[in-house]
């Protein structure tokens, strides 16, 4: 029989976690009571993850403690930590996709017998069944994982930590890739097990889940706390604000938008992604010709598949995109032929080829055209007045245009970027995180550039998961949320409580806070065929 | 090829894979841009790399040779003036094998006599009969490391290459020169293009990693030639062993020099390299296969097909191993036996290795592990040294390319900022 | 998701499995025909092939096995193109592998049944020399498998087979212990297996190439050695003694099986006792457990505290020494004497055994059976005065391993992290 989970009290105090170029906590206190769900609320950028590896031992803090029951602990990795009962179930998990439940759960902790450290999978086996039977969580011993539901796995993840006895669970983004019949099932387990005494952390951007489900809700925005209540004390729209923040935006100053005919449309788009999940899920958009469609969203809502459905590079599983009246092409080529601009949201891993030459990288999807090349001879001379061009008009630092391109700062590859895929005749441009990892004035110079494209009258599909930047450029602002667009607003409507009532689920129309957004018409993941 | 794994969207940049520390995330600071001393900086490794293989190749030397080992123990400062003086005589030895004689070459060339010319150059021209196939072979497995691939198959490629190169060269009677040559030495390419094609075709098709397909195709090939040679049809008359009819003096490649053995297949070789460059840096599909080799998936992304790529260019290793067999043999005995290839293709890794994957180290690399195969008979029959001792210093200069932080931990060398290539990545797609 | 996108999708997922499915069977289809023209019908009315079922050795002597060429020949044939009806039609699921070894045994009885027309085989003998030349390439395989379930490539087992080899006839003849030789082997490979791990764990080189450093190494000192010491002190150094076969006592009498497993000499013995232990290790224990972890998922492996750099520091070096062990067979299990490059790729043959036999123990060795019958079958093919060219029968293998790898008979899965370094971060 296992014991009962002991009751701890944990805490984080002063914690602060430096990375090359970014301060990712700064100065966090958390205190988390025995028996007690406690919320960290949060969008991209804010620290949850980070903070979290820190209490699970995979980062050492820079400055700050850790305290268990106010004695201070050190972790020098997960070992130390699951030591001291402190469970983490992952956002991406860490199961052994070929082994089955058993075998999953207990490994590193193998239950054996004889000399030879023989496993003695019947006794474990018992051990995961009684625990899935007493919080509630159904699982089969001896399924394989990877044959396993998404939502399933899950569980097994939470299985694990309860098998080695943690009296703190983690939960990162949970809910994110359940639907809303097993978020309810979630929270029901959670509830179970904080009765019987474990405490629990659960990481997550979704607003009414926190209202729901939590005792105490943590606020942290850009690194640093940025408020702690609980749901007796706040509403949808107070939390939206902290997690957001009244930060003065970054406006950029521009013409009124005249939209012309329609360029892109997408109907009814279904994407699905790695995991069997629908990440796009019937998802509804047009952008105009002339007009900036910036599309809002804590990451992981489906952006990154619905950019690759439309831009070639992977292929719905249903629903029709448009480009100019014409079903678009399904290869990265002929969308490019066709007239979009593609910025990819990594742009070192999709974008660039470090150890390519910037003149090289200013063609890399040109070089096979004229004046490029003619056949299969590349013309040096033209790629390089080429890069010289742009290197000029785009005010590109690099000491030659015969440079990696890896070797330029994070602002010049985007402008190399940029270079090549504004310069030319474009009907579309689909830019993803454009500006990430930016200084301002790259950022800002960026962001001209997007405008004036508009100007010249191209559509522009901007996704983006930093407000201020979708507030800055949109002339009409869409959130998505689960694979869906949950509402498109005109740069007025768009305050940030509206805004992130929205990308935290909560659809502000709803009286019932208790609504997920596209609960209705489907569910949100079949994982029928994985 | 294998996908990267897709970063997740936690806060934190991720430190990258590599063997250095991590570089800073968003603001890298640009290079100083000192062209030479950077094409310095890349030849100081590998430079280094040579000096230690040889170093540990005279420990070899040394410590393999008994009496020396005696008088060690006896008498340690003699043992070092005699340690030295074996280490100089083999590596003297290797030096004069492979190029000559310094006095006897200029003696040679002041005296104008043909034969003493003859004996004087022997060397060199040993040197470069050794090179020309090693640059073939050199070529085809860099030009598949710059797509990201392994050929490992190069050696099965140039027998096939060989048989075609062969049976052109014989069954086409009455041609001149100035024809049949040609056409023996494009069946040669051909044939080679085939057995490449195969690998190239399976991982681009079904993911399978080409290190397994092409070392099984290595074996399928030299059984295939076994079986061949032994037909009615390649098989020499009146010979029961395995061995091809002689080809037609028409398809042979003519010598440089009268009486000496090098001939002109170093000039195809040498024009394969410029041929390869041209490709590589010049043209629509080089680039391509370049930034496949790079970043699939960022060529992906610029619509380029990694398929035809990987296709191409297996297609092109295999026509370029091929023709090293056709150069050896035509250029040579003009007939095919099995185990002539005294391992070139394999070879060819060490060489593509040494040059860093580009022609012209491919060429450089070529002729120094030539002048070594070259200079290894001379060298053992000179100091009894066997000529095995060349095979060994090839495995450590490429285990010190291989592993440059081995080499930097010896001679405390800083890091640089590159990231290691890594060409292993597991067996599946 | 409207029930057309799901029925899209169906097809999608399942279309291509459905298109091996039915490659498979027109290929069973295929063979049955081949069978009956080239193994039936070629064969006169009345042909009868005689299998000899007795060792040399054996103390009771068996009738020999006498069945009709072309009506064998004929029944085979029909078993197969059943089996290649029902794949093409529904698919054998799951059994499709069980299934898959019935048609080729099916075709390789045929096929000796054919060789063996009008004339006699000794089958015994056959399948004695079989296991015979498959020990090494099973020692390359089992080698394989402790590295490769670990997520390390091992490249180098030709080498390590090769200095067993040359370790395992030096020690022997200058000791004059054969047990000192073999023991000697087994810490040649650790140590080799102690370099590629060095150099693929810690530094991060790439796991091929240092494979083939090793190889080329390996190769090259031996033969370097083998000509400036074993030449000169060839009584000395290479002239070790060579274990005979032991004959299990009861289990030899066994008519047909006994002789072909159980009068081997030691190295047999211990192969199958390490495929055992293995086997075991592998899928039964806490070691096997977490071994297997690391090669699919380091991350998660570490994550629940297991040291992923020291399970693959110890597999490799393990694997080293088995392949050392094997390679002790080449001299003091066989032929005696060192000679220069005397593996003659078998390492590499090890390896695609061990894909071939899906990455276990077991399945390695079945696989290194089948490479081993083609080598010991081709050599009786010249004595049977048969048409088909030995070369071909030799190919067999290597053609077979690749279409495994390419997937064609189902996906041969490698551990998910094989040849990638991990980095912790």
């Amino acid at each position: 029989m296992s014991p009962e989970p002991s009751h701890v009290k944990l805490e984080l105090r002063g914690i602060t976690k430096r990375f090359p170029g970014v301060v990712a906590n700064q100065d966090v206190d958390l205190v988390v009571q025995p028996g007690e769900i406690h919320a960290l609320l949060g969008e991209n950028g804010a620290g949850k993850s980070t903070l979290m590896n820190v209490l699970y031992g995979l980062y050492r803090p820079d400055e700050g403690e850790i305290l268990i029951d106010d004695k201070v602990v050190a972790f020098d990795g997960p070992g130390d930590a699951i030591d001291a009962g402190i469970g983490m179930v992952h956002q991406h998990f860490m199961l052994v996709p070929v082994f089955t439940v058993t075998e999953n759960v207990m490994l590193g902790v193998e239950t054996t017998r004889g000399p030879f450290g023989q496993l003695d999978r019947q006794a474990a086996r018992g051990r995961i069944v009684e625990i899935s039977e007493r919080h509630g969580l159904h699982i089969d011993p001896d399924a394989t994982v990877e044959d396993l539901p998404v939502g399933v796995r899950q569980r097994v993840e939470i299985i694990k930590t309860l098998y080695r006895h943690s009296n703190v669970l983690i939960l990162d983004e949970p809910s994110a890739v359940l639907t809303p019949q097993e978020t309810d099932e979630l929270f029901a387990v959670m509830r179970s097990l904080v009765a019987t005494g474990t405490s629990i952390v659960f990481i997550t951007h979704k607003l009414n889940e926190v209202l729901e489900v939590a005792d105490r809700i943590t606020v942290l925005r850009r690194g640093t706390v940025a408020g702690t209540t609980t749901p007796d004390e706040t509403n949808l729209e107070e939390l939206a604000a902290m997690m957001v923040g009244r930060d003065v935006q970054l406006v950029v100053d521009r013409p009124p938008a005249t939209p012309g005919e329609p360029i892109l449309e997408v109907r009814d788009l279904v994407v699905r992604d790695e995991r069997g999940h629908n990440a796009v899920n019937r998802l509804d958009l047009a952008v105009r010709a002339g007009e900036i469609l910036a599309v809002a969203g804590v990451q992981g809502n489906g952006q990154s598949e619905l950019v690759e459905a439309i831009t070639g590079l992977r292929e719905p599983d249903a629903g029709v995109v448009l480009l100019a009246g014409e079903p678009l092409a399904d290869s990265p080529r002929d969308v490019f032929e066709a007239g979009v601009a593609h910025v990819p949201e990594d742009r070192m891993e999709d974008g660039l080829i470090a150890d390519f030459t910037v003149a090289d990288n200013l063609v890399l999807n040109s070089y096979w055209q004229p004046p490029f090349a003619s056949g299969l001879r590349l013309h040096g001379e033209a790629i390089v007045s080429n890069a010289e061009t742009l290197v000029g008009e785009y005010d590109i630092r690099t000491p030659s245009i015969f440079n990696p391109v890896g070797n330029l700062s994070g602002g010049n590859q985007q402008k190399v970027i940029a270079a090549r895929e504004f310069s030319r005749p474009i009907k579309l441009i689909v830019a993803a995180q454009p500006t990430r990892g930016l200084d301002v004035g790259s950022i800002e110079y960026i962001h001209r550039r997007i405008v004036a494209k508009r100007d010249e009258g191209a559509a522009v599909l901007i996704v983006s998961s930093e407000l201020d930047e979708v507030v800055a450029l949109g002339d009409r602002i869409a959130v998505m949320y689960r694979g869906r667009i949950v509402d498109t607003l005109s740069p007025d409507e768009a305050t940030p409580e509206r805004l992130g009532l929205l990308m935290g689920g909560a659809h502000p129309e709803d009286d019932d806070a208790g609504t997920l957004v596209g609960a209705t018409a489907d569910t949100g993941s079949e994982q029928a065929d994985g | 090829m294998a996908e990267r794994p897709r970063r997740d969207a936690s806060d934190v940049p991720e430190t990258p894979a590599s063997g250095e520390p991590a570089a800073p995330a968003p603001e890298a600071p640009e290079e100083s841009g000192n062209r030479l001393l950077s094409t310095l900086r890349g030849m100081l490794l590998p430079a280094l790399a040579l000096l230690a293989a040889f170093a540990v190749g005279a420990i070899v030397i040394v410590i393999s040779d008994f009496d020396l080992l005696g008088q060690w123990g006896s008498d340690p400062i003699g043992a070092i003036g005699a340690s030295w003086s074996a280490i100089m005589a083999t590596y003297g030895a290797l030096l004069r094998g492979s190029i000559g004689d310094p006095g006897a070459l200029f003696g040679a060339l002041f005296s104008a006599d043909w034969e003493a010319l003859r004996r004087a150059f022997g060397p060199l021209s040993e040197t470069i009969v050794s090179a020309t196939p090693l640059i073939l072979t050199g070529l085809s497995v860099a030009l598949a490391f710059r797509v990201g691939l392994f050929n490992i198959g190069a050696e099965g490629q140039l027998y096939i290459g060989s048989l075609f190169a062969v049976i052109a060269g014989f069954s086409l009677v009455g041609l001149p020169w100035f024809i049949h040559l040609p056409i023996a030495v494009g069946a040669g390419f051909l044939g080679g293009a085939l057995w490449g094609f195969i690998p190239g075709l399976l991982k681009a098709r079904t993911g399978a990693h080409e290190v397994i397909v092409t070392i099984m195709l290595n074996f399928v090939a030299l059984n295939l030639i076994g079986w061949a040679l032994k037909t009615e049809l390649v098989q020499r008359e009146g010979r029961s062993d395995a061995i091809s009819k002689i080809v037609e003096p028409t398809a042979l490649i003519p010598a440089l020099v009268q009486g000496l053995r090098a001939h002109w297949g170093i000039v195809i070789a040498l024009l394969a390299a410029v041929a390869v460059w041209w490709l590589l840096f010049r043209s629509t599909k080089g680039f391509e296969f370049r930034a496949v080799g790079f970043n699939p998936r960022a060529a992906r992304y610029a619509g380029m097909s990694i398929a035809w790529s990987t296709v191409l260019s297996m297609v092109a290793a295999g026509g370029l191993a091929g023709l090293a067999g056709t150069a050896v043999i035509l250029g040579g005995s003009g007939t095919l036996s099995p185990g002539f290839s005294p391992g070139y293709g394999f070879d060819g890794i060490v060489v593509a290795l040494v040059g860093a994957t580009r022609p012209l180290g491919v060429v450089a690399a070529a002729f120094l592990f030539g002048a070594l195969r070259a200079g290894a008979t001379p060298m053992q029959a000179a100091t009894g040294t066997p000529i095995d001792l060349v095979v060994i210093i090839q495995a450590l200069v490429i285990m010190f390319i291989a592993a440059p932080a081995l080499v930097r931990a010896i001679f405390r060398i800083r890091a640089e900022r590159r990231t290691a290539e890594v060409f292993a990545k597991g067996w599946g797609s | 998701m409207t029930a057309a996108a799901a029925a899209h999708v169906m097809t999608r997922a399942e279309r291509r499995l459905r298109t091996r499915q039915r490659i498979l069977g027109i290929v069973y289809l295929l063979l049955a025909v081949a069978m009956v023209l080239g193994f039936g019908v070629s064969v006169a009315d009345d042909a009868s092939s005689s299998f000899g079922l007795t060792a040399p050795t054996a103390p009771i002597a068996l009738p020999n096995l006498v069945i009709p060429s072309a009506t064998t020949a004929y029944l085979l044939a029909a078993v197969v193109a059943f089996a290649g009806a029902v794949q093409l039609t529904r698919g054998f699921g799951t059994r499709g592998a069980i299934v898959l070894g019935l048609v080729a045994f099916a075709f390789v009885f045929a096929f000796l049944t054919w060789v063996a027309a009008g004339q006699s085989m000794n089958l015994t003998g056959l399948l004695e020399t079989t296991v015979q030349r498959s020990v090494p390439i099973a020692f390359g395989a089992l080698s394989g498998v402790l590295c490769e379930r670990s997520g390390v490539i091992n490249i180098a087992i030709e080498g390590m087979l090769l200095s067993g080899a040359f370790v395992a006839a030096v020690v022997t003849s200058a000791f004059d212990n054969p047990w000192l030789g073999m023991l000697s082997a087994v810490v040649m490979g650790g140590l080799l297996g102690g370099l590629l791990a060095v150099l693929a764990i810690r530094y991060r080189v790439d796991q091929i190439i240092a494979g083939f450093f090793i190889n080329i190494f390996v190769t090259g000192l031996t033969a370097f050695l083998s000509v400036r010491l074993l030449q000169p002190y060839q009584d000395e150094l290479n002239r070790p003694e060579r274990l005979g076969p032991i004959a299990i006592p009861i289990l030899s009498d066994i008519p047909i099986l006994g002789p072909v497993l159980f009068n081997h000499n030691i190295f047999v013995y211990l192969l199958f006792g390490l495929i055992a232990v293995v086997h075991f290790g592998l899928f039964y224990t806490r070691w096997g457990l977490r071994v297997r972890a690391v090669g699919e998922h380091p991350k998660a492996a570490d994550t629940v505290g297991v040291n992923v750099y020291w399970v693959r520091y110890t597999n490799v070096i393990l694997g080293g020494m088995v392949a050392g062990l094997g390679g002790a067979f080449f001299t003091i299990g066989s032929t005696g004497g060192f000679e220069r490059e005397m593996t003659a790729g078998r390492g590499f043959i090890g390896l695609a055994a061990m894909i071939f036999g899906g990455w276990n123990p077991i399945g390695g060795f079945l696989a290194a059976l089948v490479f081993g019958f083609a080598d010991a079958i081709q050599s009786r093919l010249s004595i049977l005065s048969i048409a088909i060219p030995s070369e071909f029968l030799l190919m067999v293998p290597y053609i077979v391993t690749i279409i495994v790898v390419a997937g064609l008979v189902g996906r041969a899965r490698a551990p998910a992290a094989d040849g990638k370094p991990y980095v912790k971060e």
